[in-house]
């Protein structure tokens, strides 16, 4: 491989590259992140190989793989291109119909097309798709023409080239202002603007500065940096390269989540080939720029995303954060200065850079400029990452692009913003999104996990829920977040246990307040968030917890029962069959009844009935 | 694990005490947990107190310092998870296995555990064998999964 | 000097104290757990909050670990601060209800019975053991161990440090007391940390006074002490 020495040479190296390549050649294009790899990607990818061996197309088709490309659901994906055809949850056994009917016969496999649930019309184009459709894909979209193990495809669609264009025409202040100028905000949750970061981090004194990119994507229900950092991992490197640049720093470092493997492969692939291309070291493309960067990956502490608590990880300690009285852009790694930045923060920057701060402005709010990525998770149909217009509004996003709710529920709530954010109740989801306007509501923007829920989510579990994550999650240091999270805890459980008590709300409003307020960093500061929201927006729910000892979403076991509709039994056995615990007799063809005292409420016969005949009150 | 394979894993870290989350995630990944002579040489080594070295340890998930079953089934908790049934189908686990999270079956084959969120939402709810991802997890299909386990670990 | 205020009075501090010192120097009562002024601040007991304004934002904050600034307005009485303290006694309270220190603070800020079940842990997870170890002995034969609310401070392994010199700061530091020292004529015991050490007799006197491998420390890390120092208690030296 021949070293990249100056910016004439990426030039070159790039138009080489693309003449390599040849727009007639049929490319056959497989997702294979950690999703479609779930879901079998490498056995379809293998049977593919084998199939074109078979039938002496070796070399004649181009096998390309991917990573996600955000319809999770429904990997692996498996494009044909020219024609542009795209397949859907391609099993091993599919190959041999798309070789032969598509790449030999020039013809459509009908069964493997996305069909339209209500319409039952296929669709034979990904831009075509519902799910696609709504999307601004400027940053994420970028995951499905390339292989992200190879640099050549990530040049090849002009990467680097906003590197180039920094280190040719800007001074790094220049390119300081331009990300302020660009509205650019954090991703990663606190929404803080990136610009200026930059610019304190850049202006503060030190032996050394650093930079640093967050990889630590801990909150729950959310997966778009290693949407990003398995699919292309160049873009966050790059966004690095021209921050590092912008702030004086020639070292960075990767903290990439524990719970990622791929991701941190990916990364640490990107880097060696950087190093090998000389982008990253020494004089970079010829000019007077030092960079590198290290992976460092986490140990499974969602902690360690808070930056101070990143920070003594990277050191080598326990991810317990410390006070920011001094600003980590002033003391941070090292006690040097140190600029923090998510993963599709950092992916931002090139498109800035690349398309111009008027073209990124145009796109947004007010307060809010660019794209962000959600992780459309939960109850709804269409499951996967998205990346939309902020501004948008949550509706849309649910209802275009998710296409409503799964099964036959009715849409509830929508949790964004993780354990720090809040549920937004189907009443305020015309609302855009925006950083403030979502803080506003009692949520916030967070990563963009984007959960949906629907009537039979229960709203006391949920706050249940994140609260159990907390009291592990939390350091354990302050007093307040330490013994409240746990103590909320408690509460909401007695509360789900059917315990509860008058007052427990205003106990759980007092508690909310003192760890809110009385703790260090803001994993404590935002913890109480999805107790308050769901109190202020179901309220009504938590009462029925605690004066009904009812849950109406039908979800607490303490509160449920379960049995079985006499009218609908077929008597066909399969809920006994399924019990777990032999709670449930019945004759052939009989009606068939649940013991209440032997019934554990695993969910297992409501799972398996055929004749919807399972009742949960 | 060997003294040796140790000392190959320090070197390549050069010693570094700000490397020692990498250097545990090496020392466990060979025998799934960290025994306390392998932290006992560490400590000597590198050399830092064996309290920071346990600090670390008992700090982050990823880290065991029991020894863990031949198949670890870890059961993502994350959000999305949760909302489409995870407890439902942690509870099955746990029935089926006779053990709570943190604990391995007598005959050592399983390690049950949890994890705060995959990142794998879209499939979910999910639960990992080994490396085996499964997603669209049932209560339903826990005990033929465990039932493939428990089958290939005889052969 | 740097010039500030604390409740409506102006007071003088050093550049590098923190609000805490000089407030208690001052003769203010801010009611803390975790401080002690030979060791790093650590802000975990959150017991010392107090209303800082600097600038025109006003915030809770915790005083031990807040460095003095030119001009800034502290306040440790408002109607906020009185409510957090309440609170985090309130959960102190529960979590340690017979530590006398707790319980004489419970009553001083009229904080009756917990409103949650009530633990016995005599343990307030406060960090001075630890951090006196480290800091001061230089020795860490204790850390704070796990997290969360699974968060415990001890030994590796929980039980007999290999590095502990048995010297007692730890519960000389300790504001609930629970970490207890026993002696007899010949050994020394940390109970909590299930250290027994065997102690040194003075030369001269002949009472055993300090164990052996605490003295073998001191002689170590100490320089320009005689030799036979460390050979008679502290009565006799």
């Amino acid at each position: 491989m021949k070293k990249i020495s100056s910016l004439q040479e990426l030039d070159k190296a790039r138009q080489e590259i693309l003449d390599r390549i040849d727009p007639e050649k049929p490319v056959v294009t497989i997702t294979s992140g950690t999703s479609a790899r779930a879901y079998g990607s490498e056995k379809v990818i293998d049977t593919l190989r084998k199939e074109l061996k078979k039938q002496g197309l070796t070399g004649k088709i181009d096998i390309r793989i991917t990573g996600g490309q955000g319809f999770d659901e429904r990997e692996p994906l498996v494009m044909v291109s020219p024609q542009d055809i795209l397949y859907q949850q391609v099993k091993p056994a599919d190959i041999a119909d798309i070789v032969s009917e598509t790449l030999i016969g020039n013809k459509v496999v009908d069964r493997l097309l996305y069909k339209d649930a209500e319409t039952g019309e296929t669709v034979l184009h990904k831009m075509d798709i519902p799910f696609y459709k709504a999307q601004s894909p400027y940053i994420f979209g970028n995951n499905s023409k390339i292989d992200p193990t190879s640099l050549d495809d990530y040049i090849a669609i002009g990467g680097y080239s906003a590197l180039a264009k920094v280190l040719r025409e800007n001074s790094p202040e220049e390119v300081v202002e331009m990300i302020k100028k660009s509205g650019l905000r954090g991703r990663g949750g606190g929404g803080f603007p990136t610009g200026r970061k930059w610019e304190s981090c850049r202006n503060a004194p030190g032996k050394k500065h650093y930079v640093i990119c967050n990889a630590d994507e801990g909150d729950p229900g959310a997966y778009m940096d290693r949407g990003l950092l398995e699919g292309n991992p160049h873009s966050v490197l790059e966004g690095m390269m021209i921050g590092a640049y912008a702030i004086g720093s020639d070292e960075g470092y990767v903290y990439v989540r524990y719970e990622y493997p791929l991701a941190s492969e990916n990364v640490e692939r990107a880097i060696e080939q950087l190093r090998t291309y000389g982008l990253l070291g020494k004089n970079i493309l010829g000019t007077h720029f030092n960079f590198d960067i290290t992976v460092s990956r986490g140990g499974g502490a969602f902690i360690c995303g808070e930056s101070t608590a990143l920070m003594a990880s990277l050191e080598g300690k326990a991810g317990e954060p410390r006070a920011k009285h001094i600003h980590t852009v002033e003391s941070g790694l090292w006690d040097q200065p140190t600029d923090l930045n998510n993963v599709e923060t950092w992916a931002n920057v090139p498109l800035i850079i690349n398309k111009g701060v008027d073209w990124y402005t145009s796109i947004g709010t007010e307060g809010s400029k660019g794209t962000k990525i959600f992780s459309l998770v939960g109850k709804v149909k269409n499951t996967g990452l998205v990346e939309v217009p902020m501004g948008i509004t949550i509706r849309e996003v649910v209802e275009n692009i998710g296409g409503g709710i799964s099964g036959n529920g009715k849409l509830k709530a929508v949790q964004t913003g993780g354990p720090s954010g809040g549920a937004i109740p189907t009443s305020l989801i015309d609302m855009p999104i925006d950083y403030d306007r979502l803080t506003e509501v009692g949520s916030m923007m967070g990563s963009g996990g984007m959960i949906v829920m629907d009537d039979k989510t229960c709203m006391v579990d949920i706050a249940k829920y994140f609260m159990n994550f907390l009291k592990d999650e939390s350091c354990g240091k302050c007093t307040t977040c330490r013994e409240g999270t746990r103590r909320m805890y408690e509460v909401l459980n007695a509360i789900t246990e059917g315990k509860g008590k008058e007052g427990d709300i205003e106990l759980l409003e007092d508690l909310s307040w003192i760890v809110a307020e009385g703790s260090l960093c803001a994993l404590g500061q935002t913890a109480p968030n999805p107790v308050l929201s769901t109190i202020k927006y179901f309220r009504d729910e938590y009462e029925a917890h605690i004066k009904e000892k009812r849950c109406p979403a039908g979800v607490c076991k303490a509160l449920i029962t379960y049995s079985i509709d006499e009218a609908k039994c077929t008597g066909c056995g399969v809920c006994k069959t399924v019990c777990p615990a032999d709670a449930i007799t019945g004759k052939k063809k009989e009606l068939h009844t649940i013991d209440p005292d032997t019934c554990i409420r695993c969910g297992a016969c409501l799972a398996a009935c055929n004749f919807d005949a399972v009742k949960v009150v | 694990m060997s003294l040796k394979g140790i000392d190959q894993i320090l070197k390549k870290f050069e010693y570094r005490e700000s490397a020692i989350i990498a250097i545990l995630q090496e020392v466990q990944e060979k025998q799934n947990y960290l025994p306390e002579k392998d932290l006992e040489y560490i400590s000597e080594k590198l050399p830092i107190p064996l309290t920071r070295i346990y600090r670390i340890a008992s700090f982050y998930n990823a880290f065991s310092l029991k020894p863990r079953g031949k198949h670890i089934i870890s059961v993502c908790l994350g959000t999305a998870c949760h909302v489409r049934g995870a407890p439902m189908v942690l509870d099955r686990l746990k029935l089926e296995l006779g053990i709570d999270i943190g604990e391995m079956t007598e005959d050592g084959l399983f390690s049950l555990e949890t994890v705060n969120c995959l990142g794998a939402c879209a499939m979910g709810p999910i639960v990992v064998f080994g490396k085996e991802y499964h997603g669209q997890m049932t209560p339903a299909r826990v005990e033929s999964a465990i039932k493939k386990y428990k089958k290939t670990s005889k052969e | 000097m740097i010039k500030f205020t604390i409740d409506g009075i102006e007071v003088e501090a050093e550049e590098g104290q923190n609000v805490l010192q000089v407030a208690l120097d001052n003769g203010f009562d801010i009611p803390h757990l975790c401080y002690h002024e030979a060791l790093e601040p650590y802000g975990a007991c959150r017991l010392c909050q107090v209303e800082i304004t600097r600038g025109n934002r006003t915030r809770l904050t915790t005083s031990c670990n807040y460095p003095v600034q030119e001009g800034i307005k502290v306040q440790t009485k408002t109607e906020k601060v009185i409510r957090a303290r309440k609170l985090v006694i309130e959960l102190l309270l529960a979590r340690s209800p017979n530590v006398p220190v707790i319980k004489e603070l419970a009553e001083e800020y009229s904080v009756g019975t917990p409103r949650f079940s009530l633990d016995n842990d005599d343990c307030i997870l406060c960090g001075l053991c630890e951090r006196v170890c480290r800091e001061v002995v230089g020795v860490e034969a204790i850390s704070f161990l796990g997290r969360g609310s699974s968060r415990k401070v001890g030994p590796p392994l929980e039980i007999n440090p290999q590095t502990c010199i048995a010297c007692g700061a730890c519960a000389y530091v300790c504001p609930t007391n629970c970490i207890k020292v026993e002696e007899n004529e010949n050994e020394r015991t940390i109970v909590r940390w299930g250290r027994t050490l065997p102690m040194k007799k003075c030369k001269v006197c002949g009472r055993s006074f300090a164990p052996w491998f605490q003295l073998d420390y001191f002689g170590k890390i100490t320089e320009g002490i005689p030799k036979d120092f460390w050979d008679k208690c502290p009565d006799c030296r």
